[in-house]
């Protein structure tokens, strides 16, 4: 693009993220002068600009080709269009589950809010990133706004101990990644990935296999995938668990993009070298995320390891190195997130002042204190471990299809006898919630109307997209090709 | 017959099962009777079935066919011929018995319960009646979850155990057949069971799906060594559970077997009859020693039921040896033949027997053998019953045990003399255990003061019984319409079967 005149035409593909700013703006300050006087402001203001946004997205930021703006930083295209109004989505509902969860502690502060928007933002910026510098301002905008709102809560030393965890940690990788970029820009000459992509030649010289060394190594932090995992049990289990459920769900989009973008996108002329490297990875992430999960007693620190074993999967998608496996990778993800909601709404539901509910034994019989909360969770777990009629059923099933497409025998085999495994800490939910009797007074579930139709609402999709899987399908293939 | 009969087969009695689960337990009563009218419903609707198929071709009947995912070429496709048919009827009719006998037993989630099984129904004739691999496996996974509940929230004492054990077993065989499945559908371009089975693979190719078959079907018929969830979770489960489970699920091994290893993989079937036949008789021989020392009655009868799905996979890989010898393919389907009588009369022998001892467990909360002994003195309508199905367990003329055995003996003789000689061992064997356990707990002197004070069956128990028993002797003097039934497509499997798959 070399027109330096800033037509409507070519900055409404990026709507969503001028909007947030305004709105970030607007919120920050509306808090500021009203939020102590009038609690429930902010968080109903949020989830009006979160509707606007989607509206708004919908309405103006529509694209359906492939175009590159504001002179090669931004790519404008239906996957980062729907990725933006999954963003939206997926933080609305964060947002819904949290707010009681916040209120019981006390710590209804705009500040969660706020930076749930800046983090979002980030999400946007990295989904539509095509050049290196955009990539690395949407992940650190990104992850310092999740640090912060991981020791948002400043009475937990536990949550702080996580966050310095997680910010050292994640500067490290941050460090890695700009190593990497530097490296691959130095032997390319641009920060584009789209002449990256034209420029970078099998073989690869080793500069550039030193570069990609680096990039895939952040990519691995970033999603979680082993060995650089180990911030993720400490920091979802120290979190709050609304700041859990922030973490564990709209970021994995925006690092599902990072991946694309970056490596098979910008990246994409070393496939065959990053895809054995990722191979790797994800046969560790499968079984260590597995095999460690089953020994948890935290049910946060399970789906911690839960989480990791799922990035196994999404890393398999990317180690087919084909369309047809990043179509399956972006459906997992989907998928996953989704689960993801909900089963962290469920300890978001099932938490009460002063009562974390984030140990196993807490949801023993779960089903004599709240049925709905237990079958939500039922459907969940059953729909994570990839049983029918369930869509995590299907998720699975796209990963086994692109890794047969790509003759990847051993990887089917592995990941097929790792979903048994995992299969079986999630059944020990089940067990805990219908077979086991409640112990002790534990105090009533959250009971408030909006919430739980929200969770019905989560628990329905698993059941629905699971039955006619064929539209979502479709979608995420056509975001690919 | 055109509309879509096999949908409403399938879609009845889970919709009904989600009213059931929506009365709730505070009308427990009205959910009752709409579980009893909605199984009762789909049997009767799965009569038209029989009533119109048409047994000159071995060809899918009452197909059904909608674009499910068009992008992977999946469809929502039903249809049945001669060896899923009488599955079908099977399974519409044993959920019947299950409901009535659970009628005021259950105390505890009762309206779950019978949602449970309404719903396993719906997915059960699913499994039998889908030709779609994706649709097939779709239902056959799902099946395990109502499963799942259904013992761990019924069961005895080590339910949690049995369950997940269960589970996992049937969990870890099914992951290899979807990876064999999706392998198949990559060279095939669809999911079309039939063009599976017309798809050419090399030797190496057949090799590993018939292992991966072999690992899903194995489990769940159970064939040794893999059979070792099968007597917990029998012991565990409730009574309906247990009849589910020996009547209906381990069928769907023994089908799975006849509907894709040796259509799909014949030329490894034939490399690999070996390995099965020896699992299967290690299974009638061994399990029958181990099921002559059980003290448990339905330990007994979980490995009885082991023993007799032996004979179902015995007959099923005879084909290939009655070929070699014979020369001929004539008398080559005697093997299945045999081993699909067996499942029909297991289905409705072991589900009998299950239920008798729920009678018994209903009343005494026992079942172990040594509290009972001369229950004919208190019950003898029930003790009349109880020997009719296990001399029918035995395998005695006149009763349905006897048609399936006796084909699979003949052709086991066909093939070689020493299968035959092994697999009759079995008849003794499983007369022995069979009459001692009936020696032990019906007949003799009444054995104590519990026993003294039983009560003889009620109207509801009787009805369920005499269902069975009429089943159970019309299969026995008169299996012609089900041997018709099954003529043309087991002559097609035949067929499928010796014929070789290798491109040249």
């Amino acid at each position: 693009m070399t027109d330096t005149i800033m037509t409507w035409s070519s900055v409404a593909p990026a709507i969503a993220e001028m909007y947030l700013v305004a709105a970030i703006c607007v919120i920050l300050l509306v808090d500021v002068f009203a939020g102590d006087k009038r609690h429930g402001l902010t968080p109903t203001l949020t989830l009006l600009a979160l509707a606007v946004g989607a509206a708004l997205t919908v309405r103006y930021g529509h694209v359906t080709h492939h175009s590159i703006l504001f002179d090669g930083m931004y790519v404008a295209d239906e996957l980062g269009y729907v990725l933006k109004l999954a963003g939206f989505l997926i933080v609305a509902v964060v947002l819904l589950y949290s707010r009681s969860y916040l209120e019981n502690r006390d710590i209804l502060r705009g500040e969660y809010y706020v930076l749930a928007l800046t983090a979002l933002l980030g999400i946007f910026v990295l989904v539509s990133a095509n050049s290196l510098l955009t990539v690395y301002i949407g992940v650190e905008l990104l992850a310092l706004s999740v640090y912060a709102m991981v020791a948002f809560d400043r009475e937990s030393g536990i949550a702080a101990e996580s966050a310095i965890k997680y910010f050292v940690l994640g500067a490290i990788a941050s460090g890695a990644l700009l190593y990497g970029m530097s490296l691959i820009y130095g032997l390319t000459g641009t920060l584009e990935l789209e002449q990256i992509a034209v420029r970078l030649h099998s073989p690869s010289s080793l500069g550039v296999l030193l570069g990609l060394v680096f990039v895939v190594v952040a990519v691995a932090f970033k999603l979680g995938a082993v060995p650089f995992h180990m911030w993720l049990p400490d920091v979802y289990e120290g979190a709050p668990t609304s700041v859990t459920l922030f973490i564990g769900t709209a970021p994995k989009i925006a690092y599902f993009a990072l991946a694309l973008r970056l490596l098979a996108h910008g990246l994409g002329g070393t496939v065959a070298e990053w895809s054995q490297m990722l191979a790797v990875l994800a046969v560790l992430t499968l079984v260590v995320g597995n095999v460690v999960a089953l020994v948890q007693t935290n049910l946060k620190r399970m789906l911690a390891y839960s989480t990791i074993s799922n990035v196994g999967f999404i890393v398999l998608g990317f180690v087919a190195g084909t369309p047809s496996g990043y179509t399956a990778a972006l459906y997992y993800t989907l998928i996953y997130v989704l689960a993801a909601l909900g089963s962290f709404g469920v300890i978001l539901l099932a938490s009460r002042k002063g009562f974390e509910a984030d140990k196993l034994d807490d949801y023993k019989g779960l089903y004599q204190r709240d049925p709905l909360l237990a079958l939500a969770m039922m459907m969940l777990m059953f729909s994570t471990a990839g049983v029918p009629p369930f869509v995590g059923f299907w998720a699975k099933l796209r990963i086994f299809q692109a890794l047969w497409e790509t003759q990847h025998t051993w990887l089917v085999l592995i990941a097929a006898a790792m979903s048994v495994v995992g299969a079986f800490y999630y059944l020990r939910i089940i067990k805990l919630m219908y077979f086991d009797a409640p112990t002790g007074e534990l105090p009533a579930t959250v009971r408030s109307m909006g919430v739980r139709v929200v969770l019905a609402a989560n628990a329905a999709a698993v059941l629905v997209l699971g039955l006619l899987p064929s539209a979502l399908l479709d979608l995420c293939s056509r975001l690919i090709h | 017959m055109q509309g879509p009969l096999l949908s409403v087969l399938v879609w009845l009695p889970i919709g009904a099962g989600v009213v059931v689960l929506l009365l709730g337990e505070r009308n427990i009563v009205a959910a009752r009777w709409v579980a009893l009218l909605a199984t009762i419903a789909t049997l009767l609707l799965s009569l038209p079935l029989v009533a119109h198929f048409d047994t000159s071709t071995s060809a899918l009947q009452f197909v059904e066919n909608v674009p499910w995912i068009p992008r992977f070429n999946a469809n929502y496709a039903l249809g049945l011929d001669g060896i899923s048919l009488p599955l079908v009827v099977l399974t519409a009719f044993i959920t019947i018995p299950v409901v009535i006998a659970a009628w005021t037993v259950i105390e505890v989630r009762a309206a779950q319960y019978f949602a449970a099984f309404l719903i396993m129904e719906g997915l059960m004739i699913g499994v039998f009646s889908a030709t779609d691999a994706l649709l097939f496996y779709f239902f056959w996974e799902a099946m395990l979850i109502p499963m799942f509940l259904i013992i761990g929230i019924w069961g005895g004492p080590r339910r949690v155990y049995a369950t997940i054990k269960f589970f996992l077993y049937t969990f870890l065989g099914s992951v290899f057949m979807l990876a064999a499945l999706i392998y198949m559908y990559v060279k095939a371009g669809d999911y079309s069971i039939a063009s599976f089975q017309a798809l050419p693979l090399t030797l190496l190719e057949q090799r590993w799906i018939f292992v991966a078959f072999l690992m899903a079907f194995a489990v769940k018929v159970p064939m040794w060594p893999v059979h070792t969830w099968l007597p917990d979770a029998h012991v565990e489960a409730p009574t309906g559970g247990s009849v589910i489970l020996a009547a209906i699920m381990l069928k769907m091994g023994g089908y799975g077997f006849l509907r894709f290893s040796l259509p799909i993989a014949p030329d490894a079937c034939r490399e690999l009859e070996m390995l099965v036949i020896t699992l299967s008789l290690i299974a009638v021989v061994y399990i029958g020693f181990v099921a002559l020392v059980q003290q448990d009655m339905k330990k007994l009868i979980a490995y009885s039921s082991i023993a007799h799905m032996g004979f179902v996979t015995l007959g099923a890989f005879l084909v290939y040896d009655i070929v070699r010898n014979t020369g001929s393919v004539q008398g080559a389907g005697m093997g299945l033949d045999g081993a699909m009588v067996q499942m029909v009369s297991h289905g409705l022998v072991s589900g009998a027997l299950f239920l008798c001892v729920g009678v018994l467990y209903d009343r005494m909360h026992s079942r172990q053998i040594a509290d009972y002994g001369g229950v004919i003195n208190t019950m003898p309508i029930f003790a009349a019953f109880m020997v009719l199905f296990c001399l029918a367990n035995t395998g005695l003329p006149g009763t349905s045990g006897f048609v399936g055995e006796f084909l699979v003996i003949i052709a086991a003789f066909k093939a070689s003399f020493w299968y035959s000689l092994l697999a009759a061992v079995t008849l003794v064997l499983g007369a022995a255990y069979t009459l001692w356990l009936v020696k032990r707990v019906v007949f003799g002197p009444i054995g104590n003061d519990r026993v003294a004070a039983l009560q003889d069956l009620n109207g509801r128990e009787f009805i369920v019984l005499a269902a069975l028993a009429i089943a159970v002797l019309l299969l026995g003097v008169w299996p012609a319409p089900l041997l018709k039934i099954m003529q043309p497509s087991i002559h097609h499997l035949v067929d499928q079967a010796i014929a070789t798959k290798i491109p040249l």
